[in-house]
């Protein structure tokens, strides 16, 4: 089993009264580039924060390479950060702001002269070291932000979204660069982002966060096609949630009522009566009029909206829900106002919550 | 519209800068007469000279040089250090402390003089140089303190810990972060304390000794004499040092507002 190279245990902090961080544990692998994924709000910074010592938990520990770093200040800790802003000192030219750890370590000049050399190829800035932060470009502070908290060899190197500041090409093009440094480099990453693109994209390992804590931890592939919570569901992808009461129940499988009439195959073991919740994502979902799977719901097309790639059309359920689906082909042969039957595989939409009272939400 | 009226409000700049610069320049100009009455007899560097040559103000300018840098020194010590641990303190009492702070820029000088008096009075110090670094250091302070307070409220504070999380202690990140990201604010700070300083006259008037004449206060009792072209010259030396002061704030202004 892989070693641990960082755990948070049950973390508490607060605000002036207000809860920020509600109990969150997790635990990384070396090497692994995790993501903390949520709204802006929901204590992601925060977590980053404590994880760098720039602010003290209420509760729990954290525990770095094996040993509790829970109160040690930042500067003891074997991590570093590439802040939000980069918060390059503007004051100093790229190379003293790369070499600032180093120097910090009394390296031999010439020592840090050949690293800082090192770190600008890495990042491809050969030649930059004598400009000043105010003379780069976007991407180039960011890159020389990496390289000055990659300079010290740190454990696990932190990122608090890193790419907010640069428009949507540079994003793509910095996330597959991001990802292949930290596959050649082997450092365990840990990224901050609202976005959830980039963390399906970049993760091995992602954090869904919603209000001080964890919703659910996982795999991209895990947290796309089977979110564990209503909160997970409808913040990445665009999921469609359904509600229910469960009649019938068989080995592995069970029949779901969202309104009387209209029924539903589930998969998993369940008890009659029993309420649920499901997700399916919108690109999951067929009409037509020869279901498939064994049942179908029967909606009224209420619209069909071409919006590049894809046709996102709008079905109006008997229970006055509308679902939204997204299909590949560009034209409908079902017109808005049609009367089509609604259909998916029981094995993609995934249960976000039962056991609820009937009546709850 | 604009166009219509602008020959107006050209005049009208004019008209006020003129009230404003006037008197200086006639100043400035009769710092130069060769004769020593109303009379304009030619331009002269004799008043010049002769200012050169008086040893008693020559002591009093050499009273207020010892004394704005001895102040500034002081005031830029205790201004930064307040500043800075005003900035890591609740807010609440940042406001509080930042309005104390400014009472001494509001006060009427005159109050301010005569509290100086008495109260060294009552310590029975004896007035000369000391006090007049006391009470220059408290009416200078101010001036540093709000312009770096302001320097550090506009701070990202992310510069100061991505030192530490680099490895810099607190003291360290201080010496290597903050402390270059304030001191143009310190330096403009200082310079305008500087100025406020070299001409002050009515506190030092309060709080001077017989030996430590400040040069407003030399010009001020030789013109009981009425006013010779040595009084105009030297006015018109301050002058230059004030506006050579204050020319040095502005660019450090704009140096500044540049990096923020």
């Amino acid at each position: 089993m892989p070693q641990s190279i960082l755990t948070l245990q049950n973390i508490h902090k607060s605000f002036d009264g207000a809860t920020v961080l509600d109990g969150i544990s997790l635990s990384v692998e070396a090497g692994q580039f995790v993501t903390l994924l949520g709204p802006s709000g929901c204590g992601k910074t925060t977590t980053l924060r404590i994880i760098a010592g720039l602010e003290q938990p209420d509760e729990g520990a954290v525990i770095l390479g094996g040993a509790d770093v829970t109160r040690l200040p930042p500067e003891k800790r074997a991590v570093n950060t590439v802040f939000q802003n980069y918060a390059l000192f503007p004051h100093m030219n790229v190379h003293r702001n790369i070499a600032y750890s180093l120097r910090l370590r009394r390296e031999k000049k010439d020592v840090i002269d050949k690293r800082v050399e090192e770190l600008l190829s890495i990042v491809q800035l050969e030649g930059y070291g004598r400009r000043m932060p105010a003379q780069l470009s976007g991407g180039q502070r960011q890159r020389v932000a990496i390289a000055r908290a990659l300079a010290c060899d740190p454990q696990l190197l932190l990122l608090d979204e890193p790419l907010g500041a640069l428009d949507l090409q540079l994003r793509r093009q910095m996330q597959v660069e991001l990802k292949a440094l930290q596959q050649k480099l082997g450092i365990t990453f840990i990224y901050i982002t609202h976005d959830q693109e980039e963390a399906l994209n970049m993760s091995d390992l992602i954090a869904v966060m919603n209000g001080g804590r964890f919703e659910q931890i996982g795999s991209p592939e895990d947290i796309y096609e089977r979110p564990a919570t209503r909160f997970a569901a409808q913040f990445i992808g665009q999921s469609n949630i359904l509600e229910g009461t469960v009649k019938q129940a068989m080995e592995g499988r069970a029949q779901v009522e969202l309104c009387p009439g209209n029924f539903v195959t589930v998969n998993g073991d369940f008890a009659p009566g029993e309420r649920i919740a499901l997700s399916v994502r919108a690109e999951r979902i067929d009409y037509g009029n020869a279901a498939q799977y064994g049942f179908h719901l029967t909606g009224a097309i209420k619209l069909h909206s071409y919006i590049g790639g894809v046709l996102r059309t709008t079905i109006t359920l008997p229970t006055g829900q509308e679902l939204l689906i997204t299909g590949a082909n560009p034209v409908s042969t079902y017109p808005a106002g049609c009367t089509v039957q609604v259909f998916w595989d029981p094995a993609v939409a995934a249960v976000v919550e039962r056991g609820r009272a009937q009546g709850a939400r | 519209m604009m166009k219509k009226n602008s020959w107006r409000s050209r005049l009208f700049v004019a008209l006020v800068l003129l009230f404003n610069y006037l008197p200086i320049f006639i100043v400035v100009l009769y710092s130069f007469n060769a004769s020593k009455y109303g009379n304009w007899a030619g331009l002269s560097l004799q008043w010049y000279e002769k200012l050169m040559g008086n040893a008693q103000i020559l002591r009093s300018l050499k009273n207020s040089l010892l004394l704005a840098f001895s102040s500034c020194a002081l005031s830029i010590l205790i201004g930064t250090a307040g500043a800075v641990g005003m900035a890591r303190s609740h807010f609440r009492t940042q406001n509080l402390l930042e309005n104390v702070s400014m009472i001494p820029m509001m006060l009427p000088e005159i109050i301010l003089g005569m509290a100086y008096l008495s109260f060294f009075s009552i310590l029975k110090v004896s007035f000369g140089m000391v006090t007049l670094i006391i009470a220059h250091v408290t009416f200078c302070i101010p001036y540093i303190f709000i312009n770096v307070q302001s320097r550090l409220a506009g701070l990202d504070p992310a510069y100061v810990e991505a030192a530490r999380d680099l490895g810099a202690s607190p003291t360290r990140a201080f010496w290597d972060v903050t402390l270059p990201l304030i001191s143009p604010a310190i330096t403009s700070g200082a310079l305008l304390a500087f100025a406020m300083s070299m001409d002050d006259v009515v506190i030092s008037f309060f709080v001077t000794g017989t030996t430590s004449n400040t040069l407003p206060l030399q010009v001020y009792s030789m013109l009981k004499m009425g006013v010779t072209p040595e009084v105009n010259a030297l006015c018109t030396l301050m002058l230059l040092a004030v506006f050579a002061a204050l020319g040095l704030y502005a660019l450090l202004r704009r140096v500044l507002r540049k990096r923020a």
